[in-house]
């Protein structure tokens, strides 16, 4: 297990006055892609924003090494510089700053992306296309206005420019059209081509890991980590749902 | 352009590395400073030494009689009870004669202005400028280019010794802001110092703006410059003011005049950038007049001082004139800004904007008025305010206090006011793509400030942002 990019021991973690997961342990290898599933309000997201660091919430137990450091105490800048990547279910919009100018204030503050201001408007030009971006985005305000299809296709423009270790997509498939599904996936696809980078993808929707090749499946009940199986645990979830994960966690005794 | 690019990369490396960019002082040996307090005799002092007509100096004697007579301001705004004007210098000279070279400029005061990036300011983008140390302004100048075209661009003092240029300043000098309006407009009228009268002749367009700055470095001293500048029909001008001060224990005094008349088709941007120390007391007035068809842009940034009460007021007399508003605020520590903007508009057709930005940090109090007076005659006038006030703790203030007089029932006037803070999603959002929390925060409040930074000369945008970031970094320990 020495090789393991993330590795979460014992975590237990909440809000100021409510505990949310609750003993969490997850390995994630090198490369590897790992499915999160779990019914709504299972604390899939709050796992998410936990291993990025999100000040909200608090860890009240177990410990969370990435890339050889223990990062348990570490804030979500210093995470980040590590090589996680977090795509948010909502991103926010920050006015007055412009997408480009941060895109690039971004990449130039980590000393592995730091490059030429030609060479990185190529590279940003270069992803735009790839994700069916209008250039004219750059120049707007950093998701200001953006409809939920285009700020997620400018959360996969960030996670191709920054290239990241391990990427977490928190539902980054949710509310998509067809078409807006399809540029997620194959970027996806190639910051898995790409970066070899591992993949934590929290999703409801089984249609957009069809094309992945999965390594591992995680079931989360009530904040608790319930199975851990291959890529075809996650068909019998999709015909059977969550029922039997619910029911085992009920037969031990957590409420 | 590339020029422009080169140096403004060299002035915010300055302020990048240099905190201290406008806290430093220079000794004041040598100077000419007048008794503190107020007497008829330092009022006959100034005017002898400025060897005044004797109109000027009779209007000194009666703002001085109306100033003792006026009580200071009860219940307006922040109080000024700290300010002990007994303990205020109206005059401190440098003894030095005005200069049109930087050469001829001494040493300390040269240094001053070279560390305030003025000089250079002025080969790149200026068409002339004016720099001010405590009461004198000690260096002047502008293109001969412009100058060709018929504009002037002096002191008032000088105005008053020129034969031809005299009847001008007296027959605009004080009719905007009348020595009666408040105690302050009377003590400035009494001790009135420096400033600038700028003319610009009909249809006459500067291709590059001109530019004051002001700086007060004496202790304890107050700063009474006059501005009038007259831009006849046609005409088109951008003037630029700048205002900085060391910091100081005892208190210091702003009380200027800003007199602006804009002729018909004419058109006047009035860029200001405030700085003042923390300790000063900025008790500033400005007005102006705007004909036909004419169009009055104020672009204004408030960083500094402990109290201001700043309320620029615009007069619409004219048809279809248009006044434009773009404010931000700043209040830190210490600090308790009163500021806003008053429009009247008279004319048929006119229409105002007024878009202000406060930021509040550290107990910093911002209050924001605006008052919007649209007259019995200006049919169909329209008037928009809007207000956005952004705070960055639970413990600093943000007030809006708006008020509007419509008098005219075809006119329509709108008000928006929002405050808001800085969210924890926000920031959580940029950390978690590598910003620290500093750079995060100035990143948000920067991009608060876009809408005024744009507006700004370029050297002052970029001075605009290294000031929030200076502030935003001692914010965070």
């Amino acid at each position: 297990m020495s090789d393991q990019l993330l590795t979460i021991s014992g975590l237990s973690a909440g809000t100021e006055d409510t505990p949310i997961l609750h003993d969490i342990n997850l390995s994630i290898g090198a490369g590897e892609t790992h499915v999160l599933m779990g019914p709504n309000g299972a604390g899939k997201s709050t796992l998410g924003h936990v291993i990025m660091g999100d000040p909200v919430f608090q860890v009240t137990g177990g410990s969370i090494m990435f890339d050889g450091q223990d990062v348990t105490d570490k804030g979500a800048d210093k995470r980040s510089l590590a090589g996680i990547f977090l795509s948010y279910q909502a991103p926010v919009e920050v006015p007055g700053v412009p997408l480009y100018s941060f895109l690039r204030t971004i990449c130039q503050m980590r000393p592995e992306l730091k490059t030429t201001a030609r060479k990185f408007r190529a590279r940003v030009g270069e992803i735009a296309d790839q994700l069916d971006i209008d250039q004219s985005f750059l120049t707007r305000e950093l998701n200001v206005g953006f409809s939920g299809g285009e700020k997620k296709k400018i959360e996969m423009l960030q996670l191709l420019l920054l290239r990241p270790k391990l990427a977490i997509l928190d539902e980054t498939d949710s509310g998509l059209d067809v078409d807006a599904l399809s540029i997620v996936s194959k970027a996806i696809e190639a910051y898995r081509a790409d970066c070899d980078g591992a993949l934590l993808m929290i999703t409801h929707n089984t249609r957009i890991l069809e094309r992945l090749s999965v390594d591992h499946t995680h079931v989360m009940v009530r904040g608790n980590l319930v199975a851990d199986g291959p890529a075809s645990l996650i068909d019998d979830i999709d015909s059977n749902g969550f029922a039997r994960f619910e029911n085992e966690l009920a037969q031990k005794g957590v409420e | 352009m590339a020029e422009a690019t080169e140096t403004t990369r060299k002035r915010s490396q300055v302020a990048d590395v240099d905190r201290s960019l406008y806290d430093f002082k220079y000794s004041e040996e040598g100077f000419e400073r007048y008794a503190d307090g107020l007497s008829t005799d330092i009022v006959r002092a100034i005017s002898e030494k400025k060897d005044e007509p004797q109109w000027m100096l009779d209007m000194r004697l009666k703002a001085l009689a109306i100033y003792e007579e006026m009580e200071m301001p009860a219940n307006w705004g922040p109080s000024i009870e700290m300010l002990d004007l007994n303990h205020i210098s109206a005059y401190v000279s440098p003894k030095t004669k005005q200069a049109s070279s930087w050469d001829e400029v001494p040493e300390d005061i040269k240094n001053t202005f070279e560390r305030l990036g003025i000089p250079e300011a002025e080969r790149e983008s200026l068409a002339g400028v004016g720099a001010q140390y405590d009461s004198e302004i000690v260096y002047h100048n502008m293109r001969a280019e412009v100058a060709d075209q018929g504009v002037i661009y002096t002191t008032i003092e000088d105005a008053l010794h020129d034969p031809e240029l005299e009847p001008i300043v007296h027959e605009y000098f004080g009719k905007l802001i009348p020595m009666r309006d408040h105690k302050f407009a009377a003590l400035h009228y009494a001790v009135w110092s420096g400033g600038s009268f700028v003319y610009v002749p009909e249809g006459v367009t500067l291709p590059y703006p001109l530019q004051s700055y002001f700086r007060l470095n004496a202790q304890g001293a107050g700063q009474f410059e006059h501005t009038l500048i007259i831009v006849e029909p046609g005409a088109d001008l951008h003037f630029i003011e700048g205002c900085s001060a060391p910091k100081y224990y005892e208190a210091n005094l702003h009380a200027g005049a800003v007199e602006l008349f804009v002729k018909d088709n004419a058109r006047l941007r009035y860029s200001t950038i405030e700085n003042w120390s923390k300790n000063m007391f900025n008790l500033n007035t400005k007005r102006a007049t705007v004909g036909a068809d004419a169009k009055m842009e104020w672009v204004s940034g408030s960083f500094g001082s402990h109290v201001s009460y700043l309320y620029p007021t615009t007069i619409m007399q004219g048809a279809r004139s248009t006044c434009e508003f773009t404010g931000i605020t700043f209040a830190g520590a210490t600090q308790d800004l009163d500021t806003g903007c008053k429009v009247i508009l008279n004319g048929p057709d006119t229409t105002a904007s007024v878009d202000t930005k406060s930021i509040s940090k550290d107990g910093g109090i911002n209050t924001f008025r605006s008052s919007i007076v649209v007259g019995r005659k200006a049919d169909r006038a329209r008037a928009t305010v809007s207000c956005a006030s952004l705070m960055l703790d639970d413990f600093s203030r943000s007030d809006t206090i708006p008020a509007m007089d419509v008098r005219n029932g075809s006119a329509s006037v709108g008000h928006e006011a929002t405050i808001g803070r800085i969210s924890d999603d926000t920031i959580l959002y940029l950390m978690s793509r590598g910003c620290s929390e500093a750079e995060a925060r100035t990143m948000v409040v920067n991009g608060f400030a876009d809408p005024v930074s744009k507006e700004l000369p370029m050297e002052y945008a970029i001075e605009m942002n290294n000031l929030i970031k200076l502030e935003m970094e001692g914010a965070i320990g």
